[in-house]
């Protein structure tokens, strides 16, 4: 008890890390998943491909694998960043893969009507689906992205194997300088990351709540 | 695509026209992509026929082999053991008794909320002598994926129409004689597609062995390019091993709840359960 609260602040800036890692993350996976979910619905072929192709071959890697991808592959490439930007691609790319995947069913929910209404005012496919289909769609994706978004707060933990010291990272340092208080210090930070599930499922709810289209 | 179908008419000819024009030019930008990274890697040295030699050697394929069945032994006995582990919480909080109910409720939230590194961490400093890194990788696992499926078992057992549980308590069964003999049975059929997905899952998190130093497929991965100095070459061999295997799956999933909607009316899909969706 006493080691956990001597060194809370450690785990406290472990935490966030965790936090940042996480908001960048999102960002990435949001954005990246966004662009995805349009080509894998756009009507040009080659695009579709590409979206597909991304979604099967990221989603059945694993997460360390997307990892060692970044870190290791992409200096190969030329392209150098901090290990922390680094750690932020890895799980906002593999993150993408899902968000694409739940933002089209979402697409395929929203009634067919809207669709041709939008077309029949003249809107071009790219108005099409940024006004009318993807805002609704985002709508009743609200519950699954939850869960994505949830998954990708405990997957930043994977940074801890590649040399970040989030909260994960900070568990392993301080067990092995402490050892005799690893409980203690195990379900200090558990409780750190069911406090970050437990806001995030609470956030979902609300936004569900007041977003949710009856159709 | 008859599904996106939605989005746009049946083209007429000038569409057609623009469409094939910008199918032309996203292929070329597509490619132009691909072969860019594939450029880059070969002016790098890559694609030298040097870093792709060791892959000719049956020793390297050996241990690959040795990494693959390090990963599916894990895999095995982690899903085994916490479907065990995800029945007995299924049915825990599905009790009337709240004795068994608050127990089983918090020890799925709990080991839902944690992520599953640190579980593994966990269990690798307490004791690592006795549980060792295939150990720790193994209890992580079905801690974890304990907790995920009892979630699956408990919506499969939920989907099963309310009449056959009222229909078992009229003619006199036990709640646990309901509960094994009516209500799991069919339960387990409409789940299948979702437990085999979450195989997909837990073979993917056996790979977080890596990080304990377990000589699963990554880390064997890893082992073949520090001695060869071929980074590039072993991560794709280790990435085509991990999806063919895991599309594999998936497509085994598939197939099994298009036929169990076909003959049961409906399956508990993944989607449908919060599982966390993926590691």
């Amino acid at each position: 008890m006493d080691t956990l609260l001597d060194n809370l602040g450690q785990i406290l800036d472990g935490f966030q890390l965790t936090l940042v890692l996480f908001a960048g993350g999102a960002v990435v996976a949001l954005v990246l998943g966004t662009v995805l979910a349009a080509m894998r619905v756009s009507p040009v072929a080659p695009l579709r491909w590409a979206g597909t192709a991304y979604v099967n071959v990221v989603r059945n890697t694993p997460l360390v694998l997307v990892f060692i991808w970044v870190v290791f592959a992409l200096p190969e490439l030329g392209i150098r960043f901090s290990f922390r930007t680094f750690a932020i691609m890895a799980v906002g790319f593999y993150t993408a893969s899902f968000v694409t995947e739940v933002l089209r069913s979402g697409v395929n929910t929203v009634n067919p009507g809207q669709a041709e209404a939008a077309r029949a005012i003249g809107m071009t496919f790219g108005q099409t689906l940024s006004q009318v289909v993807m805002p609704q769609a985002f709508r009743s994706v609200i519950p699954p992205l939850g869960s994505v978004l949830i998954a990708l707060a405990k997957n930043t933990s994977v940074a801890a194997g590649f040399g970040i010291v989030e909260a994960t990272g900070t568990l392993a340092e301080l067990a092995r300088d402490f050892p005799q208080a690893l409980y203690w210090l195990f379900f200090g930070i558990a409780l750190g990351y069911i406090i970050i599930v437990a806001v995030l499922s609470g956030v979902f709810r609300v936004l569900e709540r007041r977003l949710v289209v009856v159709r | 695509m008859s599904e996106t179908a939605v989005l746009y008419d049946h083209p007429g000819p000038r569409a057609l026209r623009r469409a094939r024009l910008a199918s032309v030019v996203g292929a070329v930008v597509v490619l132009a992509v691909v072969a860019g990274v594939f450029a880059r890697f070969y002016q790098r040295g890559h694609f030298d026929g040097v870093k792709w030699e060791p892959f000719s050697d049956p020793d390297t394929w050996r241990a690959i082999g040795d990494g693959l069945v390090n990963t599916l032994r894990a895999a095995a006995l982690a899903i085994v053991l916490s479907m065990v582990t995800g029945v007995l919480l299924a049915v825990g909080r599905l009790s009337d008794r709240r004795v068994l109910r608050l127990p089983a409720v918090t020890v799925v939230e709990f080991f839902r909320a944690v992520p599953l590194l640190m579980l593994i961490f966990f269990f690798f400093l307490a004791s690592p002598n006795t549980l060792g890194s295939y150990g720790a990788l193994v209890a992580g696992l079905t801690l974890y994926n304990g907790a995920v499926i009892a979630e699956i078992f408990r919506a499969g057992i939920l989907a099963v129409p309310a009449g056959q549980r009222e229909a078992a308590h009229a003619i006199g069964l036990r709640p646990s004689q309901t509960m094994s003999l009516v209500l799991v049975p069919q339960a387990v059929r409409s789940m299948l597609p979702a437990l085999i997905s979450q195989t997909v899952v837990v073979l993917k998190d056996t790979s977080l062995g890596y990080i304990v130093v377990y000589p699963e497929l990554v880390r064997i991965g890893r082992q073949i390019y520090d001695n060869f100095f071929n980074i590039i070459p072993s991560i794709i061999v280790v990435t085509v091993i991990y999806v063919s295997m895991n599309m594999l799956l998936s497509w085994v999933a598939h197939r099994l709840e298009r036929r169990t909607r076909r003959q049961y009316g409906k399956a508990v899909l993944s989607a449908d359960v919060d599982t966390g969706a993926a590691v």
